[in-house]
């Protein structure tokens, strides 16, 4: 099968004006014969939902918490970007659009890209019109600040809690649509399965998490905004629940997984402590603003911190990468700290950390504006750490934060299974290799908010009720149900030994150490025979208490554990398979003199979208390729 | 740290429910409450007994989704902190800790420390919104908004909906949620064309629900982990009566 991207014709940035123009429409009477199906109710799913119930469409969402509130969209912190050049220092669409393909590593779609520094604009009107409190200067105008990757102020926020503000908006216009009655909401409930027939997405299988019962829902489309699969890691700065289970069953059904292996590992996280952590938690990345990244000049330096003078100090940040300092993207400042740390320069207890030193800031700006600016974050970093970062420097490490990679999806953000969408993190399509700062919130609410209900009534409208109808009652459902069961069974009666949690820290350990922050072929190889092995202890020693019939935390955990290890092996075979270094991807192979990333644009200039095969099967590659029209793919430099 | 803990245990809403005392050894004081949780029920499961269901889930304060009472405290004793964030070196060695539910009628328990919130969802679904629907904003800037005004907004929109403030209250009220969301959307001009109906329809759910009214005794406040002001209570009582005596106004 080739992969068609379907991007509009046109010069880059009309095609967007292009495709709204000539797409087929869904007449407002007849909306309300159609019936959606989204999954996930964070920035995209939330948005999608209120924004196709409002259109007229009969929607179902559904979210694994007690309401859709809680999606984790809500502990982003620092801010979502716009270029709206409010603060007139030389920002434009071009301009969002150029800095989020370099920051990508030149591995994403022009086209997706430039529709998303488009609609980036629309997308902070609507959040004011919600009643999102943005920040705002004494004039009453929205206020900016800087994220990485980023020469120019173009990131919206409100305080340190930008993610809740935005997701609060949405789940305001969500329930509002609830009370009309065109979304119906089923909270506590997960999706299991997914159901094709006939070739198309009919609908999903889901358990609802407080009786047991398994239920079948149908559907003309179905969306899935599941998020990423960052607690592969076990230890990431995802919430407990996030889990890739929707996406990887919708991946068993024939959808295509594209670059699994562009994982973003967070440069600014509290380092880890003890071994029953369950979480890393993060410090935005909006602290870069005034906050300077250290570490001492001689390995082995056992100041504290205060004492260590600024000639015994290197900020390698500023000295690496004089042009943006601080503010270097992401995987760059990660592997400087990894760097840093490996050669035995690292701070703490266990020498896993850098210090983020407010000193300088506090000095220039007074303690007050840094407070106005962080109390929050500060605060909460004297909870876990028990240190105050007023007086002695915050220590950070890199940890798991999101993913780039996510299902194959189109233009129209539909994968290859006709009527399947993915929305917002769960798909691959916007952020290439890397993801910057800020970004991930203008993409859920772009695709959420002004893609989808644009693209999913092009394909309804080809796509009638009438013509085609569906129920449940379809074989293809009975098959689904039957297998949901059947796993659900075969994990309650293995009785063996240890907790789905455990295995999850075990394998958690093994792809961090392989396919965390720097990968090498031989590291590669050895995860993919150490995973089939733990996948093999799995299936005959996990203990899951209880029945199927109730609420069970240990049988909700263990389904999703399942998943991640077969998942696992999907992703350390694209990072084996990706021979080169591109954005979050670290092939040690493949460095410079100084320890920068090599792409090798001759080979690897394409999307790699794989095909299941069959549990521990290698999976089938196919390849979208990448034809950068407008841009001219460099070495991403940030000296 | 050694740990005698009393566990609030209840298979599910139709059963009774009742504490059991489990002893914890080897506690590290920098452990959060709920990793403290964690390795008690990864003995309970190693012992084949049913791990304790609670509620969690972004385990850094802001998804409200943690809600346990902490001898006799709505997410325990430290101020402006919400259960996840909570450390055990709050605790002393050898301590007994008490943990139970959330209580309150229109919280009903689901299973062990889980309950039922979603009464706020429908709460806001009566008004707790802005009606603006997609596609239809005008540009950001057109509309200034005071600074202190959008602060005002947002101390109030800060407000993570977990609960705490009905826990705490004697009445089971929720007035501290209701008023801070009438209050983050009655200080923004946006806000402005729906004020009098939001109020008075989300006071109605609120009623509707089952939770009680105020008494002025300001648990709410105190147990708040993201420390949302009474005087936010003030501010929809104020609304309140102003919506009510302005009610029959589309002559």
């Amino acid at each position: 099968m080739t992969l068609d991207s379907r991007i509009p014709p046109g010069p880059l940035e009309d095609k967007w004006t292009n495709f709204r123009q000539k797409m087929k429409l869904v007449a407002p009477n007849n909306r309300r014969k159609y019936r959606v199906i989204v999954v996930g109710s964070g920035l995209a799913g939330g948005a999608a939902a209120a924004t196709l119930g409002q259109l007229g469409y009969n929607v179902d969402c559904f979210c694994f918490q007690d309401s859709p509130r809680r999606a984790h969209s809500i502990a982003a912190q620092g801010g979502i970007n716009a270029g709206k050049n409010y603060q007139g220092d030389g920002d434009s669409v071009y301009r969002l659009f150029y800095d989020t393909i370099k920051g990508g590593d030149f591995r994403a779609r022009e086209a997706n890209v430039h529709r998303l520094a488009e609609i980036s604009l629309n997308i902070i009107d609507q959040c004011v019109a919600l009643g999102v409190p943005f920040a705002r200067d004494y004039g009453g105008l929205l206020a900016n600040r800087s994220f990485g990757g980023a020469q120019v102020s173009r990131t919206f926020y409100a305080r340190g809690q930008t993610g809740q503000q935005l997701l609060l908006g949405c789940y305001s216009a969500l329930e509002r649509q609830i009370a009309a009655g065109t979304v119906e909401m089923h909270t506590r409930s997960e999706m299991l399965d997914l159901v094709i027939a006939d070739g198309r997405a009919r609908g999903i299988i889901t358990r609802d998490l407080v009786t047991g019962a398994i239920e079948r829902h149908a559907a003309d489309a179905v969306l899935l905004a599941t998020g990423g699969y960052g607690t592969v890691f076990y230890l990431s700065t995802n919430a407990a629940g996030c889990n890739v289970t929707a996406a990887y069953r919708a991946y068993k059904r024939g959808a295509y997984f594209a670059n699994p292996c562009y994982t973003q590992i967070h440069p600014t996280c509290i380092p880890v402590h003890g071994e029953h952590q369950s979480k890393l938690t993060l410090m935005s990345e909006s602290l870069r603003n005034d906050g300077r990244v250290w570490v001492p000049k001689e390995a082995g330096d056992k100041r504290p911190p205060n004492q260590i003078p600024d000639e015994d100090r290197d900020y390698y940040l500023e000295r690496k990468y004089p042009s943006f300092g601080n503010l270097a993207p992401r995987d760059i400042a990660s592997r400087a700290a990894k760097e840093a740390c490996d050669a035995g320069r690292g701070v703490g207890e266990y020498g896993r950390g850098v210090y983020l030193d407010f000193r300088d800031s506090i000095n220039r700006l007074g303690r007050k504006t840094i407070e106005d600016r962080y109390s929050n974050l500060f605060e909460m970093y004297e909870r876990i750490t028990d240190e105050n970062p007023y007086e002695t420097p915050m220590r950070i490490y890199p940890a798991s934060h999101y993913t780039m990679g996510g299902l194959w999806v189109d233009y129209h953000l539909m994968s290859n299974i006709p009527g399947l969408f993915v929305l917002g993190e769960a798909n691959f399509s916007d952020h290439g290799a890397n993801r910057l700062g800020a970004s991930a919130l203008m993409q859920g609410l772009a695709d959420g908010f002004f893609v989808i209900s644009d693209t999913l009534g092009n394909f309804l409208a080809d796509h009638k009720p009438d013509q085609d109808p569906i129920d449940t009652d379809h074989a293809a459902f009975a098959e689904a149900e039957g297998e949901v069961t059947q796993k659900i069974d075969r994990l309650l009666k293995i009785g063996g030994r240890r907790s789905a949690d455990s295995f999850h820290r075990e394998l958690g350990q093994i792809v961090w150490e392989h396919c965390g922050m720097a990968r090498t072929k031989e590291g590669l190889e050895a995860a993919l025979e150490k995973i089939p092995a733990l996948r093999e202890e799995f299936w005959q020693n996990l203990r899951v208490t209880g029945f199927g019939d109730e609420f069970n935390i240990a049988l909700e955990k263990a389904g999703r554990v399942a998943d991640y290890m077969e998942f696992a092996e999907i992703l350390c075979n694209d990072a084996l398979h990706r021979d080169e270094s591109c954005g979050g991807h670290f092939r040690e192979e493949h460095q410079d003199d100084e320890g920068e990333a090599q792409r090798n644009d001759d080979d690897f200039m394409y999307v790699a979208a794989w095909e299941y095969q069959g549990v521990g099967e290698k999976p089938k590659l196919h390849k979208e390729e990448l034809n950068y029209e407008v841009v001219k793919p460099t070495k991403r430099s940030y000296k | 740290m050694n740990l005698t803990l009393h566990i609030w245990r209840q298979k599910n809403a139709e059963t009774r429910g009742k504490m059991v005392r489990y002893k914890l050894a080897d506690v590290s004081p920098d452990m959060s409450f709920l990793e403290m949780l964690d390795v008690l029920n990864e003995q309970l499961i190693d012992k084949g007994e049913d791990p304790i269901a609670f509620d969690h889930d972004c385990r850094e304060g802001i998804c409200g989704m943690c809600s346990l009472v902490i001898n006799g405290q709505a997410h325990g004793p430290r101020r402006a902190t919400t259960t996840c964030q909570l450390h055990m070196r709050e605790f002393k060695n050898n301590a007994e800790i008490y943990i139970e539910p959330f209580r309150a009628g229109a919280f009903p328990v689901i299973r062990d420390l889980v309950v039922d919130r979603t009464a706020f969802d429908r709460v806001i679904q009566a008004g707790g919104f802005i009606a603006a629907n997609t596609g239809s904003a005008p540009d950001a800037n057109s509309l200034p908004i005071a600074r202190e005004k959008a602060e005002t907004a947002m101390d109030a929109a800060a407000c993570i909906g977990c609960g705490a403030c009905v826990a705490a209250c004697k009445n089971a009220s929720a007035m501290l949620f209701v008023a801070a969301k009438v209050s983050h959307l009655g200080n923004l001009p946006q806000g402005q064309p729906g004020r009098n109906d939001r109020v008075l329809n989300m006071v109605e759910a609120m009623d509707a629900e089952g939770f009680g009214n105020c008494t002025n005794y300001f648990e709410c406040e105190a147990a708040c982990p993201k420390e949302i002001s009474v005087k936010f209570i003030a501010q929809m009582n104020r609304d309140y009566v102003k919506a009510s005596l302005s009610k029959p106004s589309y002559v």
